[in-house]
């Protein structure tokens, strides 16, 4: 379990115990490979121990035939907040994108409890999607920052954290001041603001299905505990008659062993957190529809600074392209964006439904089967 | 005349058709509002012969019951007497109403009042009892009947004998173990039905929070294009999922009900072991009583006192009585032991009686039981069967509308 610094050690994980309704792995390449030029995975997690602090650090590999890459492969090691940086990173250099969220850094309440095998799991999943997600992204794939976080060796990395604050807080004052006077843009688009009110929609019905979600894990943990001091109520009848003895123990049995399938569904919270994620990712494209609004708001302020300029000509023309430019590049990045997100959105949960729905349906058919053998018996 | 081994449910159909609110005054001239129950019979031969005669219908009420399961007990202390659906509510998990005037809880009643009769005419000694017969076809002046047989008293001094406590020198094995089983069945049941309560709750709250999934989807169909249909139709299935949870309960009642019909029978079966400890008791009292008088006999007429008696230490301190007197005395004592040795018959025969009668009895019982409960058993992994597949398919259902999406 002791590693030096640099990372090097055994892998001492305990193995999680998701087991057989874990999602495919597959499922989660969201790309064709074939199509994929850029293949991102996240797997052996690590602990390490030092004098401050403990962590886990996973294994990321890449498999790539892009040109702006020196090698085909890379393999390194990073930690959660390796991940935070680039995930910063490439928000600011792209603050009207959506970039995919990542998994909570503190335990969210319900959940598992930190550095549990199942937590490790879901950690490393959600990860892992969210290099999916930026690998298959025309813009985003091809930052700089990724390039740096898929590649520098462990120690390379740490100086490039250090720097400088981004484009971002520098826009945090003029979003602060956006955000003063109580309005947005002046003239926002029509459909930009019909993107406003369905997140606000949108997010309201994901989190309720996210709560929804936790409290019926909640009622099955009950359940389940009432349902495992049934099976010993039957076994000691058993042992106290003669003729029922059989049917009573195989009722215990039954009941057992639908213990052990209640069991396995309770791990179904896994299949829903892509769910919890769009409750992430709804803030973060309302975040995202406010830095337009920021940047459109700017546009508006100039332009009527610069209206109001007395001289004219070529460089008040030309100034005047620049900032429209902006404006207009940012939109149309965002279009694309959201048609983006809408479609991984859709893709995402629809496949996490039905994995819910096929973990029940499998829940059920289990349960069926150890009924019927036991009627068969009598 | 019946023969051998026929019961009063060969002849006659029975079944309790229906219940009513009926109100009415107490013996404290107070208004009460109870429920009656539709007892309706019908000649089986009668049947048989082509004839389609008119049931026999009468309305009981639960108090009635009582009583004719009183009698029972008191008249046929060595049988044991299929028990009355619970007075109460007991083993509520939280959906079921407590209360005596709830429309699932009268139901239950019903069956379970319609289940005691079957049961007690079908019971080879029980089938034949006039007082049954009675109850079953003459609505009014029933009470005054069983009141005339003069039960009560009989009951009450049972009762008095039964919660006393006294030691029985030679304890049968046989009802030592019948009454150690009564005990572990009581224990055993209860426990199984209080698990089986709180499970219900569980599962109940599993199944009802996914209503809200149903509800959250429909709003958010509203926003959706392409989602939007795949969403609306999950939600209905979800909806559909958190009401069948009502059902499923419901006839997991009945199989409470069963398990609780063996828990009131285990009292029954202590009851039979108590009376034979009674008779037992009583036997050996009167026997005791026999000896220490045929003893005293002796001493009176051979002078030679064997016993410690404060008669014979008066004597020897202020001398001995006169002859006339002793003459009297051992007369007395003459005919105390013949009453005394008529008791002792009086007692055994009792006794054996007893024993024999039980022990048959208790036999049945236990077959009865074996037989009864391996049923239930059987139903109840044909309700999760059901349950399962009623899962399998909504949740199936829900996948279709979710591939939509």
């Amino acid at each position: 379990q002791q590693a030096s610094a640099e990372g090097a050690s055994v892998p001492t994980c305990p193995s999680p115990t998701v087991n057989q309704y874990r999602l495919d792995e597959d499922e989660e390449q969201l790309v064709d490979a074939d199509v994929q030029d850029l293949l991102i995975s996240v797997d052996e997690p690590e602990s390490h121990v030092t004098t401050i602090e403990t962590f886990i650090t996973y294994r990321v590999v890449t498999k790539t035939t892009r040109s702006d890459f020196d090698c085909s492969e890379y393999q390194v090691h990073r930690r959660y907040q390796d991940f935070l940086w680039l995930r910063s990173r490439l928000e600011e250099s792209s603050p009207t994108l959506i970039v995919h969220p990542l998994p909570e850094k503190f335990v969210v309440k319900g959940l598992v409890e930190r550095f549990s095998a199942d937590f490790i799991e879901t950690r490393r999943r959600a990860l892992q999607r969210f290099l999916a997600r930026v690998a298959q992204h025309p813009l985003l794939s091809r930052s700089q920052h990724l390039r740096l976080f898929l590649t520098a060796p462990v120690g390379e990395l740490q100086p490039h954290k250090k720097q400088g604050a981004g484009l971002l807080s520098r826009m945090g004052e003029t979003v602060r001041a956006v955000a003063g006077s109580l309005r947005g843009p002046r003239s926002r688009p029509e459909e930009f603001t019909l993107m406003h009110r369905y997140l606000e929609e949108f997010g309201s019905k994901i989190s309720s299905v996210d709560k929804i979600s936790r409290r019926i894990s909640r009622e099955q943990r009950e359940y389940l505990e009432e349902l495992r001091r049934c099976a010993p109520s039957y076994s000691l009848w058993a042992g106290l008659e003669e003729e029922l003895a059989e049917p009573l123990r195989g009722v215990a049995t039954c009941v057992e062993r639908c213990c052990l399938e209640t069991e396995h569904i309770q791990h179904l919270t896994q299949v829903l957190v892509p769910v919890h994620e769009y409750v992430l990712g709804a803030d973060t494209a309302k975040a995202v529809m406010r830095r337009r609004d920021v940047v459109h708001a700017d546009y508006e302020v100039k332009n009527e600074a610069l209206a109001l300029q007395v001289c004219g000509g070529d460089s008040w023309r030309r100034r005047w392209a620049a900032w429209r430019s902006v404006l207009e590049l940012a939109n149309s990045a965002l279009k694309e964006d959201w048609c983006r997100w809408q479609d991984s959105r859709r893709t995402d949960l629809r496949s996490a439904f039905l994995s819910a729905a096929d973990g029940n349906i499998q829940y059920y058919q289990k349960c069926l089967a150890v009924w019927e053998s036991f009627l068969l018996s009598q | 005349m019946l023969d051998e081994g026929s019961t009063l449910l060969r002849r006659m159909e029975i079944c309790i058709a229906e219940a009513e609110k009926r109100s009415g005054k107490t013996a404290m001239s107070m208004q009460e509002t109870f429920t009656v129950y539709l007892v309706e019979t019908r000649l089986t031969d009668a049947v048989a012969e082509g004839r389609s005669p008119a049931p026999n219908f009468l309305w009981r009420r639960y108090s009635e019951f009582e009583l004719l399961r009183s009698y029972l007990m008191v008249t046929y202390p060595y049988v044991v007497v299929p028990p009355l659906p619970e007075k109460r509510a007991e083993f509520v998990w939280h959906k079921l109403s407590a209360d005596n005037m709830d429309p699932d809880f009268v139901e239950r009643r019903r069956v379970g009042l319609e289940n005691f009769l079957l049961r007690v005419a079908l019971h080879p000694v029980l089938s034949d009892d006039k007082i049954l017969h009675h109850f079953l076809t003459e609505e009014h002046g029933w009470k005054e009947v069983v009141y005339e047989t003069g039960f009560q008293a009989k009951a009450d001094s049972r009762l008095r004998a039964l919660n006393a406590t006294f030691r029985v020198r030679n304890p049968d094995k046989r009802f030592l173990e019948m009454k150690h089983y009564s005990d572990q069945l009581q224990s055993n049941t209860s426990q199984l039905l209080r698990a089986r309560a709180r499970v219900a709750d569980g599962l109940y709250g599993v199944y009802k929070v996914h209503g809200n999934y149903g509800r959250v989807f429909s709003e958010w169909s509203a926003i959706e294009k392409e989602m939007g249909d795949g969403l609306q139709s999950a939600g209905h299935h979800m909806d559909a999922y958190a009401a069948s949870i009502d059902d499923i309960l419901e006839e997991e009642e009945h199989y409470a009900d069963q398990i609780k019909e063996y828990l009131s029978y285990s009292e029954a079966l202590r009851a039979v072991c108590r009376k034979h400890e009674l008779t037992q008791f009583e036997l050996e009292m009167s026997s005791q009583d026999l000896v220490s008088k045929k003893q005293q006999r002796e001493e009176l007429a051979t002078g030679i006192v064997r016993t410690f008696s404060l008669k014979g230490m008066t004597n020897k301190l202020f001398g001995q009585e006169a002859p006339e007197q002793r003459e009297a005395r051992l007369r007395l004592l003459e005919e105390l032991i013949a009453e005394g040795e008529e008791t002792v018959r009086e007692k055994t025969a009792e006794w054996r009686e007893h024993v024999e009668k039980a022990c048959v009895e208790m036999q049945r019982f236990k077959e009865q039981t074996d037989r009864d409960l391996r049923e239930a058993l059987i139903s109840y992994a044909v309700m999760q069967i059901g349950m399962c597949k009623k899962g399998v398919q909504v949740w199936s259902n829900a996948r279709e509308c979710f591939l939509k999406m």
